[in-house]
């Protein structure tokens, strides 16, 4: 991680937390962590993650998850997409379905309406902003306005976390490790 | 798996009907605005101007403004040489920690804020 405060600035009972995590998950502390709990007074987006990926919506978290990635892969961001790829893959049971999205999103074994969404979040993503036409393909797909709005929920929470990833240079760590962060954020989520 | 928990086989939290009619987000838009506000108004070492010019992308002096459109553009072309020359210009690492955050959410706002805008002009439709 490129500043100290991140690995080593945290108070004491978060530190105290950090060495039990050490201690039961046989893990080490992944950088994501680190940063949402360094000075939450300051910057707590985990609130609003929450909401975004488990907070009542007509998309699966699993079909969440995979948008999280997707944005990511957008973003270059090393970190996000395989944390959440693998998310995704174990909500879905299906390595091969997230895998194959990311790879090539129009050939990819998925529903349209949620092919559409994903172009969109690329979009998005990628030129920092869409417009009518954009809404419209994703209606035309059988997107309903309200799962746009949830989607863009998503993409808010992961074009900040993406980008303080990679500027605070998160580290992907080991595989273990990263399966682990997987199994927390499907059974306790973000909050 | 014990109650609320989420997974593959129980997506769903008991708390959360499965007949779709309560199924919306509802507090985006209240824990977007205290999210904002923190970062921008709340106690922190580098000065609430320089916070906001970061969330704005506006105003902002070497090498703070490659640091802070680096983050905004394309965060994963940051090198280490970035962080260090901002750090060489006296900023603490609390403060380039806000600085970034604040840079992070800006832009991500204007992006999202793109895509609620472009779902409004066509619902008015």
């Amino acid at each position: 991680m490129r500043l100290a405060i991140l690995d080593r600035g945290h108070r004491l009972r978060t530190r105290a937390l950090f060495v039990l995590i050490r201690i039961v998950s046989r893990q080490p502390v992944l950088d994501a962590v680190k940063v949402a709990l360094y000075r939450p007074d300051f910057y707590r987006a985990g609130p609003l993650t929450q909401e975004a990926m488990r907070g009542p919506s007509e998309w699966s978290v699993g079909d969440r998850e995979l948008m999280a990635a997707y944005v990511s892969k957008v973003n270059s961001c090393q970190f996000c997409v395989a944390a959440h790829s693998a998310t995704s893959s174990l909500w879905y049971g299906d390595d091969a379905k997230v895998a194959a999205t990311l790879s090539n999103l129009e050939t990819a074994p998925i529903d349209e309406p949620l092919r559409a969404t994903l172009r969109m979040l690329g979009t998005l993503t990628r030129e920092q902003h869409i417009d009518e036409e954009d809404i419209r393909a994703a209606l035309a797909a059988g997107v309903t306005p309200q799962q746009i709005r949830d989607a863009l929920a998503v993409a808010f929470a992961f074009n900040i976390t993406d980008r303080l990833a990679d500027v605070f240079g998160f580290e992907v760590a080991g595989q273990a490790a990263m399966m682990a962060g997987a199994r927390h954020l499907l059974r306790r989520g973000y909050g | 798996m014990s109650s609320g928990s989420w997974s593959r086989a129980d997506p769903m939290s008991p708390a959360i009907p499965r007949d779709g009619l309560a199924a919306n987000m509802t507090d985006i838009g209240r824990l977007h605005d205290a999210l904002v506000r923190r970062a921008l108004d709340g106690d922190g070492e580098a000065p609430r101007p320089l916070r906001r010019a970061a969330y704005d992308l506006h105003g902002l002096d070497e090498p703070l403004r490659t640091l802070v459109d680096k983050t905004a553009y394309h965060a994963y072309m940051v090198t280490d040489d970035d962080i260090a020359s901002v750090r060489s210009a006296g900023l603490t690492e609390d403060q380039i920690f806000e600085i970034v955050v604040c840079a992070a959410i800006g832009q991500a706002t204007r992006q999202y804020e793109s895509g609620l805008k472009a779902l409004r002009a066509v619902a008015a439709d």
